[in-house]
């Protein structure tokens, strides 16, 4: 059976103004597969950061175009990509983790609470089970702000999974940890594609991470230049 | 029921920046209970002048105007000058014609409450060699007491008296001080046309005015009549009370096609009293305002100041789904909340200032200062308090709604 396309994108390129007028991505063209697990590596400022952002739907300002599932996703209004994101697409960032006055359930939480899919009660037993699945599910009622980087990274990781989105995309998820969470964030990853036939897109330095992946995409100077 | 996630991210900002909260919520506690203290200062004080007004003028008057000699020949015509060029007053008498006409038509007038019609004569009232000239209001006590409540300004006395006793009348204190007159007493009157009567003094009031003390006396309409050797259908005035006194003019104008005489709305006739009741309301109305605008910058303070410690949280709460509008909601929700919550209080201070200041002892015939809980002064603060919050938080949310995520994200 043809395996589907999930993702795609048709040369999408990417320009900054400041200081000086700089092409980014330049005519970046793939497409990822359902239940795929994708790394994208490649030097740093090489445009993995600056092509996630468009491929989050966050970042409306490129060339080319994007499609999600078999949607065309550039050109859609804001509140409707908002729509989009809270559903189908969950993140880890980089750097940004979560909102600090809140516990780390409510944290996982919240994406739910605005899908309202779910009754509240419903939403923090799956949030127990996310955070579980990460191993910090004795953390649940601290504040967010009372942990450590990557006990903060973990629980980001569990937030993008609350929704059971299908395309889950982190921008180095595991940049803040040790090797032993490292591995539980890797099977973690293998599990939920394997398993639960969601697809994740993961950038990443860590060689061993990358070759854990299906298929590695490494970019250079806003270019692919490997697509394995 | 579990609050929506919105209504959660904006109750758990508030809560863990109680300080920030509780002093943009007084910013509008202060605002709003001045506000309506000002307001309610002024609709006291202005109640209170009008109702001191209408102790000595009805809300309509219907008289006979000087007519003013005209030119024989109209001096617009072409060609021609006017023969007179100094004109006199020309009227013969100021009297009514037919002035029970006049009233049954009244009478027909919705809103109307009260008519009373009125004889005033200039006089001179006489005790031994001392004199004092004034004017007497000849009336029908039963209907001029309704109109203007004499008998709540009576000294010593009682109007009715002035029904049994034909030569009764009821002074001012200021002539029963200068005259040296006490109840029961009598004095002499002579009328601007020589006729001369021997009174009784029946009561003695004192209006909020000393200089109406010292000049006005009433008396019955027949004695009137009689001072200036007139008929029974002699009225000079007719006066008229109505429902609602601000709509007096409207009413002026209504009244006029009735009659051919003159209609005066008391607003007219009090064109002084008016003009300082409007810069009262102006200069109190703009204060208030003024401090309402403080308050609601506290506001905008507070909220700008959140959205600027929270950008990461609103990029985080953009990026998992949440809409520029959702955005909007929490922060319109913040300082609606503060807004409410400063506002009751509001409410509550203004009620304790009106209470403390009620009980303020200022002598007069108020004797205590006029101010009173106005609810619609109340709703009205308790509106616009909720309101200028919502302007005030609404302008740095949608600020935040406009912040581009992945800006924040690149930092
Ligand atoms: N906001 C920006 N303005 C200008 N240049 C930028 C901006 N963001 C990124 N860049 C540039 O774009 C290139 C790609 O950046 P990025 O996607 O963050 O790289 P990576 O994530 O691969 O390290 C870099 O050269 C970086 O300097
Ligand atoms: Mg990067």
């Amino acid at each position: 059976m043809e395996k589907q396309v999930i993702l795609k994108t048709s040369h999408i390129s990417k320009y900054f103004y400041e200081p000086v007028k700089f092409k980014a991505l330049d005519e970046v063209s793939f497409e990822v597969f359902d239940s795929e697990f994708i790394t994208l590596i490649g030097k740093s400022g090489s445009g993995k950061s600056t092509l996630l952002y468009i491929l989050s739907t966050m970042d409306t300002d490129y060339e080319g175009e994007l499609f999600i599932g078999n949607e065309k996703i550039t050109g859609q209004k804001p509140n409707y990509l908002a729509a989009i994101r809270n559903k189908n697409i969950g993140f880890v960032f980089q750097f940004h983790y979560l909102l600090p006055e809140f516990s780390c359930l409510k944290n996982v939480m919240i994406p739910a609470l605005k899908l309202g899919k779910y009754s509240h009660q419903e939403i923090e037993e799956q949030a127990y089970q996310k955070l579980e699945l990460l191993g910090i599910r004795d953390q649940a009622l601290k504040p967010a702000s009372k942990l450590s980087g990557g006990q903060q990274q973990r629980v980001a990781i569990a937030r993008a999974l609350i929704n059971q989105p299908k395309i889950i995309m982190c921008d180095e998820p595991t940049g803040n940890l040790d090797s032993k969470n490292t591995g539980i964030v890797l099977e973690t990853f293998q599990q939920l594609s394997s398993e639960f036939g969601q697809t994740i897109i993961a950038v990443t330095h860590d060689n061993d991470f990358a070759k854990a992946s299906n298929r590695i995409i490494e970019m250079a100077d806003g270019k692919i230049i490997h697509n394995l | 029921m579990k609050l929506n996630v919105n209504s959660e991210i904006a109750y758990t900002h508030l809560i863990t920046r109680k300080k920030q909260t509780m002093i943009a919520a007084l910013g509008v506690t202060v605002g709003i209970g001045i506000f309506i203290f000002m307001i309610s200062l002024v609709v006291g004080f202005n109640r209170y002048s009008d109702e001191s007004l209408f102790k000595a003028a009805s809300h309509l008057r219907i008289y006979q105007d000087d007519i003013l000699s005209k030119p024989l020949i109209a001096e617009n015509k072409m060609g021609y000058t006017a023969v007179i060029v100094n004109p006199k007053i020309a009227n013969v008498s100021n009297t009514l014609i037919n002035p029970e006409k006049i009233i049954s038509d009244l009478k027909k007038q919705e809103d109307i409450v009260t008519i009373a019609p009125q004889v005033s004569v200039n006089l001179f009232y006489n005790n031994g060699t001392s004199q004092i000239n004034g004017v007497a209001s000849g009336v029908n006590i039963v209907e001029a007491n309704a109109m203007f409540n004499i008998q709540s300004t009576m000294l010593a006395g009682d109007v009715r008296n002035l029904l049994a006793t034909p030569n009764g009348i009821l002074i001012g204190v200021g002539i029963a001080e200068k005259l040296n007159l006490q109840l029961y007493d009598n004095i002499n009157i002579t009328s601007s046309i020589g006729v001369v009567k021997v009174m009784k003094v029946e009561g003695i009031f004192k209006t909020s005015n000393s200089n109406i003390d010292l000049t006005k006396s009433y008396i019955s309409l027949a004695m009137s009549q009689q001072l200036l050797h007139q008929s029974s259908s002699y009225v000079t005035d007719i006066l008229v009370n109505i429902k609602d006194p601000n709509k007096a003019p409207e009413y002026a104008k209504l009244l006029k096609n009735l009659t051919i005489y003159k209609v005066e709305d008391w607003q007219t006739a009090n064109e002084q009293s008016m003009s300082n009741k409007k810069t009262r309301q102006v200069m109190f109305g703009s204060i208030s305002l003024a401090i309402l605008l403080v308050a609601a910058f506290g506001i905008y303070n507070i909220i700008n100041m959140t959205i600027k410690e929270k950008l990461n949280d609103i990029a985080i709460l953009k990026a998992t789904g949440f809409s520029g509008k959702d955005v909007i909601n929490i922060f319109l929700k913040e300082s609606l909340i503060m807004g409410i919550i400063g506002t009751s209080f509001g409410l509550l201070m203004a009620a304790g200032l009106i209470k403390f200041v009620s009980g303020i002892y200022i002598g007069g015939d108020r004797e205590y200062f006029p101010i009173g809980f106005e609810p619609q002064i109340f709703l009205i603060g308790a509106i616009l308090g909720v309101l200028i919050t919502l302007g005030a938080g609404y302008i740095p949310a949608v600020g935040a709604a406009k912040i581009d995520p992945i800006e924040i994200f690149r930092r």
